[in-house]
């Protein structure tokens, strides 16, 4: 089985998030880039795949020389080589565009990645890959049973699952609950410095987006925080009546 | 400008963030209609004639008794052109978020996703998200003549305003392949009785001041009685005391209730990420100097076990049950 993972190269979760002087960016100062954390997922699902039906994984990324990080901590996990696409990148549809083109002449079987990057937010490269690749995708997937060239997907919707068949080669955006991913092991961590690393330039038309302005939102709090002093019960009225005569919200 | 409005149904009924998109959709200013593709067509034609909208716009297709988003995207957008739609308009839900990418692509046109404000500067559309889990937030333009957007769902009063005259209602021939349909949900699985998450209008939440998965009980009683969905922190997901689904914050779910109540969360970066937009916070911990407490409207410093009890019942009284 020949198994693409498309990876991204992300701000830790605990990072802070400080605007950048030309104001449309984030400052990379002090930031620390990590796999994104869906991309985890996806790469587990592929290894485990790979392991139970033989083929190879290949992982792939766009960005400048950096991202390869996120590449190698693929491989650490036990992927088998990787692919980064260089180029810049404006919106989304300009990754999507450069990942398709170097997807296509893979012949690739399953295409698995993170249902969202946790920078952007977008869950837009699967479903853009789904029409520029001219295959079926499922996205926000927690399960998934691969029997010959069909597949059923487990996909998470608001209040329970819909169940998807879906036909291979396709391809699938990994959502928490999907597996455990693996920590790399510190020889996997060594191997992966020797695994191949193929670099391409990626071609992409026109952004069809524009970033006007980066903010970080300020809502005003009415911060009243009370103290139960001994007696809670109080403070537990007091709070109901706050938010029903104040807050308005019940 | 013409706006298109996809309309999602679900169990033959129009889901509420497609009713929230037309309101959006309004306040853009511009001839609204709205695209219902499904295989039976005839109840949700019935429903959408009630809208203010000046259009409905319809595709069916037997196979479309399951969906398939393919096949959506593809009639979405041959609806869009026989509309000549300027702006297209769609529910930021599970499925919407599947399809406008889809749609952006079919029509060449730059998309933004999860849009929680539109402004207008100079006649172009700002449209306004998250990112970063709600860490920023990104202001974009779109430069192609088509633009698509989906709107994030609780933000917009779900239009109920009636059409100045009834709607018309137009079919469109789509050239489906059976390539289109190579994926199909064949089934949907409620939770029985839950509200989601990433739906509700009143969260509440519990975090590892709640001690362990038996003390659920008290949250789940105060989610009661607000008529809430309960959440959880992803300290809580993790020791495994909760489920994924229930996961507030950046690797979980972002949400925008009119109410979030944080009971026993410190309010890590990546949770804080995914509930400070809520209308109203409040915060109930130990610890006065929880990170939590410095977004919260209200909140309690003291023990959620002996508070939580008395606020249960104080607000069932106030919401007269």
């Amino acid at each position: 089985m020949n198994i693409i993972v498309c990876v991204s190269h992300v701000p830790d979760t605990t990072t802070r998030i400080n605007v950048a002087g030309d104001a449309k960016s984030i400052d990379p100062a002090g930031v620390k880039f990590i796999l994104n954390p869906y991309d985890e997922l996806a790469v587990e699902e592929a290894l485990r795949l790979r392991d139970k039906m033989k083929g190879e994984v290949t992982v792939i990324t766009v960005g400048a020389d950096n991202a390869k990080e996120a590449i190698r901590q693929a491989l650490a996990m036990g992927a088998d080589k990787g692919i980064l696409v260089k180029g810049e990148k404006k919106d989304s549809w300009q990754v999507a565009e450069m990942l398709a083109q170097a997807i296509k002449p893979l012949n690739a079987d399953l295409i698995l990645l993170g249902k969202q990057s946790i920078d952007f937010d977008g869950m837009e490269i699967a479903p853009m890959l789904s029409e520029l690749l001219d295959l079926p995708a499922a996205t926000v997937v927690v399960g998934l049973t691969i029997d010959g060239n069909k597949a059923t997907a487990e996909k998470e919707v608001e209040g329970g699952r819909e169940v998807i068949e879906i036909e291979l080669p396709c391809i699938i955006a990994a959502q928490k609950g999907l597996n455990d991913p693996r920590y790399p092991s510190l020889p996997n961590i060594m191997k992966a410095k020797q695994k191949p690393v193929q670099e391409i330039q990626g071609a992409p038309s026109a952004a069809r987006t524009e970033v006007v302005q980066l903010t970080k939102p300020e809502k005003k709090r009415a911060n009243k925080i009370l103290k139960t002093d001994g007696n809670p019960t109080h403070a537990a009225h007091e709070l109901a009546r706050m938010l029903h005569e104040e807050a308005k919200v019940i | 400008m013409n706006i298109l409005v996809y309309l999602e149904d679900r169990n033959g009924q129009i889901r509420k963030p497609s009713l929230e998109a037309i309101s959006a959709a309004h306040a853009l200013g511009g001839t609204v209609s709205v695209a219902i593709i499904a295989a039976d067509t005839s109840a949700l034609i019935e429903q959408a004639k009630s809208l203010n909208v000046s259009s409905v716009i319809v595709a069916s297709d037997a196979r479309m008794a399951n969906y398939s988003s393919r096949a959506t995207g593809r009639a979405l957008a041959a609806i869009a052109r026989e509309a000549k739609a300027d702006v297209i308009l769609i529910g930021a839900t599970g499925r919407g978020k599947d399809l406008a990418p889809r749609v952006a692509v079919r029509l060449e046109a730059g998309y933004v996703p999860e849009v929680t404000t539109f402004a207008s500067e100079g006649g172009e559309i700002i449209a306004t998200h998250p990112v970063y889990a709600g860490k920023a937030q990104m202001s974009l333009k779109v430069t192609t003549p088509v633009k698509v957007f989906s709107t994030r769902p609780n933000l917009w009063k779900a239009s109920k305003d009636a059409p100045a005259a009834e709607p018309t209602v137009q079919n469109v021939t789509v050239d489906w392949s059976d390539a289109d349909f190579k994926e199909r949900t064949k089934e949907l699985v409620l939770s029985q009785g839950k509200i989601d998450v990433a739906e509700a209008d009143i969260i509440v939440s519990g975090g590892r001041g709640m001690r362990g998965p038996e003390n659920w009980t008290l949250i789940e009683s105060l989610a009661g009685a607000f008529g809430a969905a309960t959440g959880a922190s992803r300290a809580a997901v993790d020791a495994g005391w909760r489920p994924h689904s229930e996961q507030v914050g950046q690797t979980g779910k972002t949400v925008s209730p009119t109410l979030y109540v944080a009971v026993g969360i410190s309010g890590a970066v990546q949770h804080l990420a995914g509930m400070s937009s809520a209308k109203t916070i409040v915060a109930i911990n130990k610890d006065e100097n929880a990170p939590i407490f410095s977004i919260a409207d209200y909140g309690i410093v003291g023990d959620a076990f002996e508070i939580l009890p008395p606020l249960t019942e104080e607000i069932k009284k106030l919401r007269g049950h």
